[in-house]
């Protein structure tokens, strides 16, 4: 009973007018930027991240807000999906197969409102979900040591991909790219100068938050001068929404579908590499298998739209639990707010729950009442952010990149970031084109000193003997998921995309987020 | 063919980068790992990555013409620019030229993207600097 009392103090300090009022503005701004096609919550939590660290905020404040944000844009991300079939970010794809065609039936109204509803109860029970697991994760977290907190990493990483990873190869590169940089600047335990090439700025080291806001924010304002013409072509009229309060008998008829989708989307969520894209893909397959008697499903059946909405909702609360309790992201925007926690300089892992419990409580207490909040945002405002649609990536995308320069301007001051910003921005670009997944070089860049240290602190225990290293089960044991969630996708991938991407006719390419 | 370039590439960073880990001037005071075992661990898997690409490349992808790559490559130049102008000609200033330019080459008319930068550079400074307090760059105008 001990969480539901750390959750009440929780309560306490997440009810405060203040932290109450950045939770209802990360809700607010997350699900515009979720809703705008080319800002999902990657790249809409990496250019705040900066901006709520140069504003001073506390802690709990500061991450009560991201993590708004970050649920705001999995609620937003449906927006675009249902009424332009163009999602907002991956998870969203799926959201397309039965929303689409609801708006084109005159229905956009009711299905936002019970993609909405669908939300809710994904990320409301996963929530709980977070509540309850994580503290069991932490206790068995207690026992790793630094050999097993190299193999963690080593398993978060090999993992990432995902199990619809493309190339493995190419996951295995990023990742170590990021660990490259990650590397430079002056070494902690022996004070030598790694990779500085005499330059005074590099010998602090890359600052992660220049990567992250290069990476994630620049290079899509590269992706889209690149192709801005046809993005010009998606200017349509507004749809008609039609209406917006869904009727007791669609939740009645959608709620099987939406709690048995929110299990298996949390499932998703906490293990690693799968994440919310395949949480919402999984839910959305099995419901089919399950219910589509008649087959109703991509021809604009609710319980389609219901399902991923409420798997991929599930999965990103779900996706929270390894974050907290290990300090180890599975997903891209995961990885942005363990950037969050960096940056705040709390590291997140067993020694959050007991030493920062203010923290980890009032964040997971903010989490129930975003939302709520967002709830009540998305069913009756869902015109206005419907609207936001219109704003065309011509006025939109410089003011992204503004943001990124006023963000990484606030916390260093130094031009070199922000030449150095940008450079990151272009290898962005140029990575996306080559179908190298950013995900990993971002994560590289944030876990590549944790892993080190825990690397030499683990060699230095064993007196430079390397079979430390899977010297326990617990340790033998995440080498070998480790293995297999790399070799995996390599046998099973293109099966599993294929399914992922059939029905759709056209393939959303630039996506940064996993 | 996209790929493997981009193999060769990696494999000469992976290289360079092993090499000068190779001359990591060690302190006396080491311990038994040293500064140089994490990156060469790095190195070998950045390699045995890029040897993979050299071998199975995949399909290339739509590489934009010259004349888009020429675009991406102006809009880099002009937000070095834009950087190092920063301190000297203050926020608001070099914001309106940045952002117009951004505007026009998405595809907004010269007129629309002068507006647009001047209402983006005014907003941000409103709503950071005036609202929010956030030190911007000053010029010697003072905003």
């Amino acid at each position: 009973m001990d969480v539901l009392g750390s959750l009440s103090d929780g309560f306490l300090i997440a009810l405060t007018w203040e932290n109450l009022m950045f939770a209802l503005l990360g809700c607010f701004l997350g699900t515009i930027m979720g809703a705008l096609p080319g800002l999902g919550p990657s790249n809409g939590v990496a250019i705040l991240i900066p901006l709520a660290f140069t504003l001073g905020l506390a802690p709990t404040p500061a991450l009560i807000l991201l993590t708004s944000v970050y649920y705001g844009a999995m609620y937003g991300g449906r927006v675009s999906s249902i009424l332009l079939n163009i999602p907002g970010d991956e998870p969203a794809l799926m959201t397309c197969l039965d929303g689409y065609p609801m708006a084109q039936a005159g229905r956009a109204g009711e299905a936002l409102a019970i993609s909405g509803v669908a939300s809710f109860v994904g990320a409301f029970i996963a929530t709980w979900g977070l509540v309850f697991l994580a503290p069991q994760l932490v206790k068995v977290a207690l026992l790793f040591g630094p050999a097993e907190y190299f193999a963690l990493f080593t398993l978060a990483f090999a993992t990432l991909g995902g199990l619809s990873s493309k190339n493995q190869a190419k996951s295995a590169f990023a990742a170590a790219l990021g660990l490259a940089f990650a590397t430079v600047g002056m070494d902690d335990q022996t004070g030598s100068a790694r990779f500085t090439f005499g330059e005074v700025h590099l010998f602090d080291g890359i600052d992660f938050l220049v990567v992250i806001v290069g990476m994630f924010a620049l290079s899509e304002v590269f992706i889209f001068l690149e192709h801005h013409k046809a993005s010009d072509l998606k200017q349509v009229e507004p749809v008609k929404i039609g209406r917006i309060t869904p009727s007791w008998s669609l939740i009645k008829a959608c709620s099987p579908t939406m709690l048995r989708t929110t299990g298996l989307g949390f499932i998703a969520g906490v293990l690693p590499g799968a994440g919310a894209s395949l949480g919402s893909f999984i839910a959305y397959s099995m419901e089919k298998r399950l219910v589509d008697k008649q087959g109703t499903f991509g021809t604009g059946d609710p319980r389609g739209v219901a399902a991923p909405e409420a798997g991929n909702n599930a999965a990103a609360g779900g996706a929270l639990v390894p974050m907290l309790a290990l300090g180890v992201p599975g997903s891209g925007t995961t990885a942005v707010l363990l950037a969050v926690l960096l940056a705040m300089n709390i590291t997140p892992g067993p020694l959050l729950f007991t030493q920062n419990p203010d923290v980890v409580w009032g964040l997971i207490a903010a989490l129930f009442i975003g939302n709520i909040m967002l709830l009540i945002l998305n069913i009756p405002m869902v015109g206005l952010f419907t609207r936001v649609l219109l704003i065309p990536p011509r006025v939109l995308m410089p003011i992204v990149a503004m943001i990124s320069f006023v963000g990484i301007y606030g916390v260093s001051g130094s031009t070199f970031d922000l030449m150095v910003m940008v450079i990151f921005g272009v290898l962005g670009w140029a990575l996306r084109k080559l179908d190298v997944p950013l995900v990993p070089v971002v994560l590289g860049t944030l876990l590549g000193y944790a892993m080190e240290v825990n690397l030499r602190r683990a060699l230095t225990i064993s007196d430079g003997d390397y079979s430390v290293l899977v010297g326990s089960p617990l340790a033998i044991g995440l080498w070998a998921v480790a293995i297999v969630g790399f070799v995996f996708p390599i046998i099973f991938g293109p099966m599993l995309r294929a399914r992922m991407h059939a029905g759709r006719e056209s393939d959303p390419k630039d996506l940064t987020d996993e | 063919m996209s790929d493997r370039l981009f193999g060769v590439i990696g494999l000469v960073i992976a290289l360079i980068y092993a090499w000068q880990a190779s001359i990591i001037e060690e302190s006396f005071l080491s311990d038994v790992v040293g500064p140089k075992v994490f990156p060469y661990l790095i190195a070998t898997v950045m390699g045995l990555a890029s040897v993979f690409f050299v071998l199975r490349p995949d399909d290339d992808p739509v590489w934009p013409k010259f004349g888009k790559l020429l675009e991406i490559g102006m809009a880099t130049i002009v937000l070095l620019v834009y950087a190092e102008l920063l301190p000297v000609l203050g926020f608001v200033i070099s914001t309106i030229f940045a952002t117009a330019y951004l505007a026009w080459r998405l595809g907004s008319t010269p007129l629309m993207s002068l507006v647009s930068g001047v209402f983006t550079a005014l907003g941000i400074y409103t709503v950071f600097r005036l609202i929010l307090g956030l030190s911007l760059a000053r010029g010697p105008l003072g905003f």
